[in-house]
């Protein structure tokens, strides 16, 4: 089996016994079990990996983690495939697809590379100064703008794959599984704490996989293992590997991003692809790392040049040999190990160059015996090359390091630049829960800063993102990290602790030299413009220079938010993790300030990208909502309906006949139902049971008419006014008992009535003795309606007198349907909202489809007509019953509605003083009126706007909406109700109604086209 | 996401809670002898705190009962949770 | 007595019964039958309502929050300070005072509201059933307080639950009827990974 070209004989985590092959931009090569696209790539010798942001300048992997800034790729094809995923991240699969990004016609020639060539005409904030004006000619420019810098390109087809969500609790999470996650989990998981360890990895081990380090006489990456393994078994440890903390939120909320099966070619049956963990912790422990940053210098965007510590890891954990000839640029201790790696793993090293005056002593004798050069007090000025690096130039700076001594000193030879501008601590996290950070002038970072945000954010930081880097702090604080955190969640040991581990070299790093741009090898030494020996890019992933970030310094930005906006440094999907502090110091410097008085961006969620799938979870397709549906949905099914959401209840909409199309069986529906007898399904209407010696003072006060007058068997219609005093609720409540109501709701608003109830009773009125419970759930309704329905109701309950003086309207009464279900009782209530002959039947919803189908049967021979929303809202219409929602809308009175008469002049209730502000008073307050079209065979559709002329052309003042319009069969002709400025006034007026761009003439008139064949309920007082 | 110690049923994640805005709002006695700017503040006028906010909170997917929460609107840190009625409790600042 | 009853789920849970069975799923799903229950409405500190439910049903009333007591069929959930849910036969609730608990309060403060017809359990079983819950319920399930013995109402996805912990490790789930379809079915969905098996209504 042959390996790929840069692969190292032995070493590393990699299974070479297996071989895997992928598929990289059409062309397909081998990696092994183990391996990252990043890494595979590497061995196959691919050093172009992408195209950048702005420029489309050529680019290579920098780094092997999650701070990647080049290496992004569009992952998987058609419906699974996933944009801007970093190529470090991506676990290897037999079968893998990637394509790279950003550029056209393709990787190695790329016409967008001209905005290289150009670039002095895209400087920071080109698109706000270029494409200012005319506005009107932003969607050209927007369309333009995002073909040649865009980044990535979403799937064309739905993603097939499904994602999940999943609440967890824990004592202790601890983020991140280096040596300090691992000895802080490990500590934590004696104690019997509910633990969590979730690392974006897909090993345990953190920075132990791939910097040689080593623990207790052995190599680190096993220490890991071994640890691993042991908290594996742990039954109150939960591991998360290939998981990334995403979100930290309030009281120890924390969000996870856990990808299941990605390093799957698809996952397996039942498996999601990614599951969004929702987490809270009573104690956290960060143990994020630090990342190492770039060394800002001229051209240092090369493929080829990349971090001292991924070099590290791609040789240590990937046994990939990264290039043939290395030069290493540092300004602080971690270069020098990177060094040995590089030349025990068969890499001519040519030189370090160490920027400090100093170098670290201990290093020094193992250099010399690899025979390595060690440049001090030296810079790497300027890499040359321009798709792979070819060399690098190298100068003196001066004391502050911002000019160049005497200019260029040498060139060397090297196809790898390995960088090291110094650590920057992952406090992403720790910023996201409310703490804050401090400045650390030695160390040139910013580190966990006193007191945190709340006491409830309970967290600790352990390890390198703690500035602890030496491996001994991180593993000895990470323990007793772990171990408090345990005790403050109240989980103590018993007995004696772990071993403590040791490391081998337990020396702590030397302070670096935060030289946060290095001057170019030009005249003008300071300033890193394009024509000055290339660009020193800062942000990689935005395009972002040193000269971008001095430029905004001189137009007078001055806050680092507005410097990020302007400049879009840090604004990638890699939210300047390499690049913040770098732009941090330049901006500082540029302004001759301290860096602590620049500040720091707001750190925001998530962490990392997040996909929109695992946002949704599986609350999508046919489970995006609830669909609630009535005890008879089987039979309307049955039967054809078509059906309309109200609410999240499916309610049939209509039942058309065979080629019958929606208004021609609305029309046979609503004719039905005041010729013969028609049935409907009211199950939907919110029921809420009251109940208490003050249930009819309580109704006093919630709804605008009076209550303690109704008999017991009575019914009642009421309106009910949030304290604004604009309708809120209607329906009709029944005196079942001396202090027993039973109040009906609309559909949609039955919750939110509950609720309204429930404030006042438990909040404002607890003297008041009442207990509401929703009975929506428990009993189904039938509404029988049509001259025809007393005749056939008195077939099912025989024993009842359905006569109009026993049986009044307005009244309801119990009864036995002896022939339904085996002698159903039931309760019927005379009431109806269609102005014709009606009774609602309740009985238990068990039986509704048992009651349903026996009016159904008995009703053949008046050819009894099912019939769905839309003819209950044309008959409603038609006698002037408004519905809560369609009529209304939130600023509407009783007034506005001509039910003046409905409010009580007695008593107080909810909203009544809001009644007499003077804006409720105003005589040209909207109105409800009738309209009728002159052309009748006109129905205009609803929210059509009333204007006074003739010309519907806007811009011009609209007088009123259209909120409800139909075609009735009743009145032979089409008809709306309308709310019209002052309309109670001017019924008989003609109006123009504006839609489409016609006007369509029409007359106001009375709200009320039929009246009703018994009185109206707001009547019947 | 609060974490909310309902005082029946313990810790419960926010999503079990409806947050029904300032407490503390008494309902005036008679309405009917008020101007229209005092009404209009009783209806309209609400406080926005950068500081400790005493809010109203019910558990509706929980056991429906409502109770005042003390909470710092820059932190959202709960300091205090009492019963409707109860005065409002001294709070660190 | 009256006929049979429409089951909520019967076009669901039926349906999938008929599938040949799973003894490898992870979770199993039923739709238990109906069963007679009431709501109770009363006050916790009146301490005549509490001693006349003792006398009529013969045990205390769960006073505790999220408590749950039982006594020859009939169980009380707690529910609020002034809420339980009964399940169990109690007797007839209309007309009025006709059941041995209403004749039991009769003069004492307090409200007896059926609802059997209202509500669906689902049971859920089965090694991973608490998983799957998890994924859908944000109480901390491993919780002492929530062991068998206690209840708590919740959300399942975007539905309101009462969540009542029986021994072994299962769960019966009480939603209101109309979402019945609605929780079985994103039940159903978060097995998937673990296999679901349907058992038979009874």
């Amino acid at each position: 089996m042959t390996d790929a070209v840069h692969r190292l004989e032995n070493g590393g985590r990699i299974d070479r016994t297996q071989r895997l092959s992928f598929h990289f931009d059409g062309e397909t090569m081998h990696g092994h079990p183990g391996d990252t696209l990043a890494s595979a790539l590497l061995a196959n010798g691919v050093r172009l990996v992408g195209r950048s942001f702005k420029y489309h300048r050529p680019r290579g992997l920098m780094a092997a983690g999650g701070e990647e800034p080049n290496g992004l790729v569009r992952l998987r094809q058609g419906g699974r495939a996933e944009p801007n995923v970093r190529a470090t991240e991506i676990i290897l699969y037999d079968g893998l697809v990637a394509e790279s990004q950003n550029r056209w016609p393709s990787l190695n020639f790329d016409l967008g590379a001209v905005n290289d060539r150009l670039s002095p005409l895209f400087p920071a904030g080109f698109y706000y100064k270029t494409f200012m004006w005319p506005a009107s000619l932003w969607p050209t420019y927007e369309a333009v703008i995002r073909r040649m810098a865009g980044l990535g390109k979403a799937a064309e087809s739905a993603d097939p794959d499904r994602y999940e969500k999943q609440y967890a609790h824990c004592d202790v999470l601890v983020v991140g599984a280096g040596p300090a996650g691992l000895a802080a989990a490990h500590w934590a998981g004696r104690t019997g704490a509910r633990v969590i360890l979730a690392d974006e990895g897909a090993e345990l081990g953190g920075a132990l996989l791939g910097n040689g380090q080593r623990i207790d006489g052995r190599p680190g990456m096993n220490w890991a293992a071994g640890i691993g393994a042991e908290l594996a078994r742990a039954e109150n440890v939960r591991l998360l590997p290939r998981t990334i903390v995403a979100g930290y939120y309030d009281h120890n909320a924390l969000t996870l991003l856990e990808r299941v099966a990605d390093h799957l070619l698809q996952p397996d049956q039942g498996q999601p692809r990614q599951r969004l963990w929702q987490v809270r912790a009573k104690q956290v422990v960060l143990a994020t790392g630090a990342l190492e940053r770039p060394l800002v210098l001229a051209n240092n965007d090369r493929p080829g040049v990349m971090g001292a510590g991924a070099v590290q890891t791609y040789i240590n954990r990937y046994g990939v040999r990264p290039g043939r000839r290395a030069v290493l640029f540092t300004n602080n201790d971690s270069a020098y190990p990177a060094a040995m790696d590089l030349a025990k793993a068969g890499v001519a090293v040519a030189a370090v160059v160490e920027l400090r005056a100093q170098a670290p002593l201990r290093y020094l004798p193992e250099l010399e015996q690899l025979g390595i050069e060690l440049l001090v007090d030296r810079a790497v000025l300027s890499v040359t090359g321009r798709k792979s690096v070819t060399g690098v130039q190298i100068g003196k700076l001066n004391e502050a390091g911002d000019g160049v001594v005497a200019g260029l000193e040498r060139r060397i030879d090297c196809d790898l630049l390995c960088l090291s501008g110094g650590w920057t601590p992952s406090l992403h996290l720790l910023s996201q829960s409310g703490a804050g950070l401090q400045w650390d002038a030695a160390q040139g970072c910013f580190l966990p800063g006193p007191g945190r945000a709340a006491a409830s954010q309970a967290v600790r930081v352990a390890g390198a993102a703690n500035g602890d880097f030496g491996l001994q702090d991180c593993l000895t604080l990470g323990a007793e990290a772990g171990n408090a955190a345990a005790n403050d969640a109240g989980h103590r040991r018993r007995g004696r602790g772990p071993r403590k581990p040791a490391a081998d070299d337990a020396a702590a790093p030397l302070p670096p030299r935060p030289i946060w741009s290095i001057p170019g090898p030009g005249r003008n030494g300071g300033n890193n413009s394009g024509s000055n020996g290339g660009k020193a890019f800062v942000d990689f992933q935005s395009d972002v220079t040193a000269a971008d970030l001095r430029l905004a310094a001189r137009e007078g930005y001055r806050s680092i938010e507005h410097v990020k906006r302007y400049t879009t440094t840090g604004m990638g999907t890699d939210q300047g993790r390499t690049s913040n502090i770098n732009a941090l110091g330049i901006v500082a410097q540029a302004l001759d300030v301290p860096v602590p008085q620049v500040g720091h961006t707001t750190f925001r969620p998530p962490f990392s990208p997040v996909t929109f799938g695992a946002l949704a979870g599986g609350q999508v397709g046919p489970l995006l909502d609830p669909v609630r549906r009535t005890p008879m949905h089987g039979w309307h099914l049955a039967a054809g309906a078509v059906f309309e959401p109200v609410g999240q209840w499916q309610r049939p909409y209509y039942y058309p006949k065979a080629g019958e199309d929606m208004a021609a069986a609305v029309d046979r529906e609503s004719l039905a139902a005041r010729t013969s007898v028609g049935l409907m399904d009211a199950t939907t209407l919110g029921k809420i049971d009251i109940q208490g010696p003050d249930a009819a003072e309580f109704l006093n006060r919630i709804y605008t008419n009076g209550w303690k007058g109704l008999a017991v068997g009575g019914c009642r219609y009421g309106l009910m006014l949030g304290e604004d005093g604009m309708i809120f609720d209607d329906g009709v409540t029944a005196r079942l008992g001396q202090g027993h109501f039973h109040m009906t709701t609309t559909t949609g608003n039955a919750g939110h009535v509950l609720d309204w109830l429930e404030s006042w009773l438990q909040t404002e009125w607890p003297e008041l003795v009442v207990y509401c419970t929703s009975v929506t759930e428990q009993w189904a309704v039938a509404a029988l309606c049509g001259p025809n329905a007393r005749r056939l109701l008195a077939e099912l309950c025989p024993d009842l007198d359905l006569s109009p003086a026993a049986f009044p309207y307005m009244t309801w009464q119990t009864a036995a349907l002896p022939g339904v279900a085996g002698g159903l009782e039931a309760r019927i209530f005379r009431i109806g909202f269609t102005g014709e002959l009606s009774f609602e039947i309740n009985v238990p919803a068990g039986h509704g489809p048992t009651l349903w189908q026996a009016l159904m049967a008995a009703g053949e021979k008046y050819a009894i007509t099912p019939f769905g929303t839309e003819a209950m809202h044309v008959l409603r219409a038609e006698v002037g019953f408004i519905i809560v929602g369609q009529e209304t809308d939130g600023t509407t009175t009783p007034e506005d509605l001509g039910l003046g008469r409905m409010v009580s002049g007695k008593k107080d209730f909810l909203g009544k003083r809001s009644l007499s502000r003077s804006d409720s008073m105003r005589q040209d307050r909207p109105a409800l009126v009738g309209l009728l079209t002159d052309d009748p065979g006109l129905r205009v559709p609803e929210g059509a706007q009333l204007i006074a002329g003739t010309n519907p052309a806007p811009p011009q003042r609209g007088q009123g909406h259209v909120t409800s319009s139909y075609h009735s069969p009743n009145l032979g002709r089409t008809f709306a109700l309308a709310m019209l400025e002052g309309g109670h006034g001017r019924h008989g007026e003609a109006i123009h109604i504006a839609y489409d761009g016609r006007a369509v003439p029409a007359t106001v008139t009375a709200p009320r086209f039929l009246d009703p064949v018994l009185e109206a309920p707001e009547r019947a007082k | 996401m609060l974490l909310i110690s309902c005082p029946w049923c313990g810790d419960r994640s926010e999503e079990e809670f409806s947050c029904g805005g300032e407490a503390h709002i008494v309902r005036p006695v008679t309405p009917q002898d008020m101007d229209d700017q005092a009404w209009g503040d009783y209806v309209f006028m609400r406080r926005n705190e950068k500081g400790v906010h005493f809010e109203r909170w019910r558990h509706g997917n929980g056991c429906g009962r409502w109770f005042n929460v003390a909470r710092s609107t820059v932190t959202h840190e709960i300091l205090a949770i009492y019963q409707v009625g109860d005065d409002r409790p001294e709070v660190p600042e | 007595m009256t006929g049979p009853r429409h089951q909520p789920l019967a076009h669901l849970a039926l349906a999938a019964a008929r599938e040949a069975p799973r003894p490898d799923a992870g979770v199993t799903l039923r739709a238990l039958p109906y069963q007679p229950s009431i709501i109770l409405r009363g006050e916790s500190g009146d301490a005549a309502f509490v001693k006349a439910f003792r006398a009529g049903l013969g045990f205390d009333l769960p006073l505790a929050p999220n408590h749950v007591s039982s006594h020859d069929e009939i169980t009380a959930l707690w529910l609020g300070p002034s809420e339980w849910l009964i399940l169990g036969d109690v007797g007839p609730v209309a007309p009025a005072g006709q059941g041995r608990l209403a004749r039991a309060l009769a003069g004492r403060h307090h409200a007896i509201i059926s609802q059997g017809d209202g509500r669906q359990i689902i049971a859920v079983s089965g090694p991973r059933a608490r998983d799957v819950l998890g994924k859908l319920c944000p109480l901390d399930l491993e919780s002492p307080d929530l062991a068998p013995g206690h209840c708590a109402r919740s959300i399942l996805a975007r539905c309101g639950i009462l969540l009542h912990p029986q021994p072994g490790g299962a769960y019966h789930l009480h939603v209101a009827r109309s979402f019945a379809d609605y929780a079985w079915r994103v039940l159903a969905e978060a097995g998937l990974e673990f296999g679901v098996a349907i058992a038979s209504g009874d």
